[in-house]
């Protein structure tokens, strides 16, 4: 009897092990640990690393930034402007089992528009109201035309949650979420991590190959890496521009990039009491004194980009009318004296804690010191940094804006009168008027030329310097086939296998 | 001692008062605005109003207090801001993992201590003292998220002998628990070690020259047998009741070192918390651990009276 | 005899040529060679921080740009930081920032928790019972908590962060303060002190004061080691000495992601921590052997 029992649990043992062994698992490290996972009321870049696994969305980006369908097949805008027309794919299902449908669709954009503390409202302010026209069409009317709207719908916004499933938990959904994604939800331990289960309804189900995903939140960037190497991860994000030489070497990894969406610069604050903030002469200077070439060598390892302007220059919507200067001492010694200033003097640094935006502003300090200008760096957590820039209380501030597909997400609500992320406190009439008017056109170039002009104006004021674009960096085994990156660093799971 | 425990226990409500108003003020006085950390980059001034609101945040500080202190009494600690969860919940998750952390760091530092501490008192003066009190001290001579880093390099990238992070439950897999405890354990007990070893020599030196020893060595007993079976007896209570003390510091969250080694228990919990703003973990954690704390000082007190009657009374 | 037998304690020359308590100290001090082999390591980085720049080879904040990360070598002895920067000039420079928050801290807490244990175990009663509840509180949050949160409400800056380490260190020196005056205020010499007719404030100054300050020299010596520690664990998390003044600490946190690449970015300051925090716990634990009535 005994034996038997032994015997019984053996086989049992040596089938669950073989059942685990059978199953593959993609283990991905997070440079943070991310949020509430509710699509609605979520924050963070790295929440939407997540839900590239479990929410699936209306419309989806490729490398070229162009919209392609998602959960949705494609969409029309009217000739007005104010209405877009979205058909949506047929057979899709939720991980609950409900079907995903125009009512369906359109309960997850009421959701994001009306529910309390979503983030997803300014996304949408521009949204009236959604009408269900069939089970597979939507339409959603517009106050005004909005160009960005669809690429708002390649982004949380555009994600779809099961009714049933979100009106039950309410705001306690993102402890489970339900979506339509090619992973379900298995399980969350808070820092610890999160996993997905293969959903076997999922409509592009032959392309996903991998039975489980499993996500590692791992702050220390070394630590990370670390983990890489020794087998304990598979994938990372946001690996450090300084080990792109050490990752290359290593035969058991590979290195997949794409050139980001965002930028990192300097705020100068318009209201500040100081030579910079008062004069755009004195911050044509400071720009000058900027050597972004040697700024990207040395910290870098020239592997980023340097810019000029808040789109990368591979972007269409980049100025070429305007490339990025070189350094130019003598001119930024003669713009000071130009402008009648007194040098030395000290401009109170802001800068984010780091080790990329401290190296960053240690460069930046240095080569400003040349002409005259005293940055005083002070590090500052995060929480105490969006306090002080929201009240104006820097002089300068190093910002680094993760960027978004649409151009508009990069310029609307930094540059509009008292918008949200005008830190800078600039307003200019004019601008405001061109940033109106290039959210109308659905045509590129149109856009582009409407942009030509707020590029003069902006660059002539200076109220943001544009020092580089990251390169998105995701390092992971050489095992893992089939993985491209895409410029919004997402990590994109369809179409990958494990060997 | 009935009133010596009582004494003890009606102490601990004004402390844990204390506890209460220290770390609230701390939180609440910290620069930034936990709505605005919530809201992050996208900034829409409704959803910060309506974060401010539903957590009391736009009520003054005395009245947050009140109602922060009348959940705390009922069982409520609030909710974690960040992840919608509820703080009771999330230390119940984390405390097996914290314990377990500290068990096993306590288990290294008592090995590494008092074995230290032995050597030092025995042979004092000696080069092997030196050498084992230098073993020892290194633990707190050494910042630990920098010997935790060196310990990951050598062990896991270039040996390839343990998981750089994570963390494995007891209960699920053993082995691999252990190995994912091992490093950290390693850091956090070695600066235990320290403390343990200082009090371990100490007390056996005191006790080495006592007269129960001379008596013992007198009646022609062998050396090894005098330390091991009459002085270390004698010299091991303060160091056990010391123990239970630095149990209760490893339980207040090894903060830096969880951090290195991506272990989800209440160091990481924490600091985490305080860079985001989220008051009520914060506050929360802080809470439990202290109690707990105190608890195993008091357990620590009663335990040395009874083993050592002359402090009785 | 009544006045001898009550200043014989505090070092006086007695008249019998007895040995001195101080002398006593020293003699037994300097028969554990480990102690004084750190005293002599802890000179030489006082003596580096107060010569810095006079001993340094280079600016600690000059960037050589075509110079970055490399490799110790004759230029550059310890080799240069992500920054083009020589590490040697900046660990003797650091050494200044590092040391200064190591005694400062220690200065602070030992301004503020003296008094107050002296206060609350003299008087004893309510101030007693009170003092005593709010420092087992503080005793009882995270060390760590305390001063992250000092340090981010204070303002990132070396100097706040001394403040920070200071007043998360003083409860240790209330208990401690407090305990030593409880054991020392029912000697006889103190009884005879207070029959005499002096006044609290002078027996708590004249005759208590220098009675405990051995015990509260090796816990200044133990906490000068740990507020070390302390300042590279609130550098590494932003909160210490702001770019690009160099500390130990700040040193460590840039360097850990060139572990593999530029590895000399994080021994040396991690070296001169370790010796630096050793010797001091070497040098505390010497003085509690010297300074212990138990031991012969």
């Amino acid at each position: 009897m005994k034996a038997f029992r032994l015997a019984t649990a053996a086989v049992l043992f040596i089938a669950s092990a073989g059942i685990a062994c059978a199953q593959t698992a993609l283990r991905i490290g997070l440079a943070e640990d991310p949020d509430v996972l509710d699509p609605t009321l979520a924050r963070t870049y790295v929440g939407r690393i997540v839900f590239a696994s479990f929410c699936d969305k209306l419309f989806d980006i490729d490398e070229k930034l162009n919209v392609i369908p998602q959960l949705a097949l494609g969409y029309e805008t009217a000739p007005d402007g104010l209405s877009v027309t979205i058909k949506l794919r047929p057979n899709v299902k939720f991980h609950d089992g409900e079907q995903f449908n125009a009512d369906a669709a359109k309960y997850s954009l009421d959701r994001h528009m009306t529910m309390a503390g979503s983030f997803r409202k300014p996304e949408l302010a521009v949204v009236d109201h959604v009408e269900v026209v069939d089970p597979l069409t939507i339409k959603i009317f517009l106050k005004t035309p909005f160009a960005p709207l669809i690429a708002q719908l390649t982004d949380r916004s555009g994600m779809m949650v099961a009714p049933k499933a979100a009106s039950e938990a309410g705001d306690k959904f993102g402890l489970h979420p339900v979506c339509a994604g090619p992973y379900k939800f298995v399980e969350r331990v808070p820092q610890d991590r999160i996993v997905g289960e293969k959903f076997a309804d999922y409509w592009n189900k032959d392309n996903v190959h991998i039975d489980r995903i499993v996500y590692l939140p791992i702050s220390d960037d070394t630590v990370r890496l670390a983990n890489l190497k020794s087998g304990g991860l598979d994938l990372i994000e946001r690996a450090s521009a300084t080990d792109i030489k050490d990752i290359r070497s290593d035969p058991k990894l590979k290195l997949a990039t794409a050139l980001g969406l965002g930028y990192m610069g300097i705020d100068i604050n318009e209201r500040a009491k100081n030579p910079l903030g008062s004069s755009a002469v004195v911050r044509q200077a400071l720009d000058a004194a900027i050597d972004r070439e040697a700024l990207n060598q040395v910290v870098f390892n020239g592997e980023f980009v340097p810019g000029n302007q808040w789109v990368n220059p591979e972007n269409y919507y980049y100025q070429q009318n305007f490339p990025v200067p070189k350094r130019d001492v003598g001119r930024a010694k003669a713009l000071l004296k130009e402008a009648g200033v007194a040098t030395p003097f000290d401009v109170d640094f802001m800068v984010p804690k780091g080790a990329e935006p401290q190296s960053v502003a240690e460069v930046v300090q240095a080569m400003a010191a040349e002409i005259g200008i005293n940055m005083k760096i002070r590090v500052t957590e995060f929480a105490t940094s969006l306090k002080q820039a929201e009240a104006g209380e820097y002089e300068a501030y190093l910002l680094d804006w993760s960027g978004r597909s649409d151009p508009d997400g990069n310029l609307y609500s930094f540059y509009k009168c008292k918008a949200p992320l005008n830190y800078p406190g600039s307003c200019n009439s004019d601008i405001d008027k061109l940033l109106d008017e290039s959210r109308v056109p659905s045509d590129r170039a149109q856009r582009k030329a409407i942009y030509e002009k707020l590029t003069q104006l902006i660059l002539d004021n200076k109220p943001i310097l544009y020092l580089y674009h990251r390169r998105m960096l995701i390092a992971h085994t050489a095992r893992l086939e089939g993985y491209r990156q895409l410029p919004d660093g997402m990590v994109r799971v369809v179409g990958l296998t494990l060997k | 001692m009935l009133t010596f425990v009582g004494r003890r226990v009606l102490q601990l409500i004004p402390t844990l008062f204390f506890v209460s108003v220290i770390i609230f003020s701390l939180q609440h006085l910290l620069p930034g605005d936990p709505a605005l950390v919530m809201a992050g980059e996208e900034r829409d001034p409704a959803a910060i109003e309506q974060i401010r609101q539903h957590y009391h945040l736009d009520r003054p500080l005395p009245v947050q207090y009140v109602y922060w202190v009348k959940g705390a009494l009922s069982g409520d600690l609030g909710e974690s801001m960040r992840l919608k969860e509820p703080v009771l919940s999330l230390i119940v998750k984390k405390l097996p993992v914290t314990i377990t952390l500290a068990s096993i760091a306590i288990v290294i530092a008592l090995v590494i201590g008092v074995g230290a501490g032995i050597v030092s008192a025995v042979k004092k003066d000696s080069i092997w003292d030196y050498a084992a009190n230098v073993f020892a001290l290194w633990g707190i001579s050494t910042p630990n998220f920098w010997l935790g880093i060196m310990l990951i390099f050598l062990f896991s990238v270039k040996l390839g002998w343990l998981p750089a992070s994570g963390y494995v439950p007891l209960t699920e897999d053993w082995r691999a628990s252990l190995a994912t405890m091992v490093m950290p354990a390693f850091v956090l007990g070695n600066a235990i070690a320290a403390v343990l070893m200082r009090h371990t020599r100490s007390a056996m030196l005191h006790v080495l020259d006592s007269d129960y020893i001379r008596t013992a060595r007198a009646k022609g007993l062998l050396e090894h047998s005098v330390i091991f079976k009459h002085a270390l007896r004698n010299a091991l209570t303060p160091v056990i009741t010391l123990g239970a003390l630095e149990f209760g510091t490893l339980l207040s969250g090894a903060v830096l070192t969880e951090q290195i080694f991506t272990i989800p228990g209440f160091g990481k919990l924490i600091v985490d918390a305080v860079f985001n703003r989220d008051y009520a973990v914060v506050q929360g954690v802080v809470l439990v651990t202290a109690t707990a704390y105190m608890t195993l000082n008091l357990l620590a007190d009663m335990a040395y009276i009874l083993v050592n009657p002359r402090l009785r009374g | 005899m009544a006045e001898a037998a009550l200043t014989a304690t505090a070092g006086a020359t007695s008249a019998e040529g007895v040995e001195t308590p101080t002398a006593r100290a020293i003699r037994r001090f300097k028969r554990r060679k480990g102690a004084l082999i750190a005293l002599f390591v802890i000179a030489i980085f006082i003596a580096a921080a107060a010569l810095a720049p006079l001993i340094s080879p280079y600016n600690p904040d000059l960037q050589t740009w075509s110079a970055v990360r490399k490799a110790p070598s004759a230029l550059h002895w310890f080799g240069t930081d992500d920054v083009g920067r020589d590490v040697l000039a900046r660990v003797i420079f650091g050494a200044r920032a590092s040391l200064l928050a190591g005694v400062i801290s220690v200065a602070i807490a030992l301004l503020v928790g003296v008094p107050v244990g002296l206060v609350s175990g003299y008087l004893g009663g309510f101030i007693d019972a009170l003092f005593s509840r709010i420092t087992d509180a503080l005793l009882a949050c995270p060390f760590l908590i305390l001063a992250i949160a000092l340090a981010a409400f204070l303002g990132p800056s070396l100097g706040n962060a001394m403040i920070a380490i200071g007043i998360t260190t003083t409860p240790i020196f209330i208990r401690l303060t407090r305990g030593q005056v409880m054991a020392v205020k029912v000697e006889d010499y103190v009884e005879a002190a207070r029959a005499v007719g002096n006044p609290h404030w002078r027996i708590a100054l004249v005759h208590i004061l220098p009675n405990i300050l051995p015990a509260l020299l090796v816990q200044a010596t133990l906490s000068i080691a740990a507020a070390i520690i302390a300042e590279a664990a609130l550098s590494f998390l932003g909160l210490g000495q702001q770019p690009p003044a160099p500390s130990w600490g700040s040193m460590l946190n840039a360097a850990q992601r060139f572990l593999v690449n530029a590895p000399w970015m994080a021994i040396w300051p991690g070296l001169a921590i370790f010796l630096t925090v050793l010797s001091f716990n070497l040098v505390g634990d010497g003085l509690r052997d010297a300074l212990d009535p138990r031991s012969r």
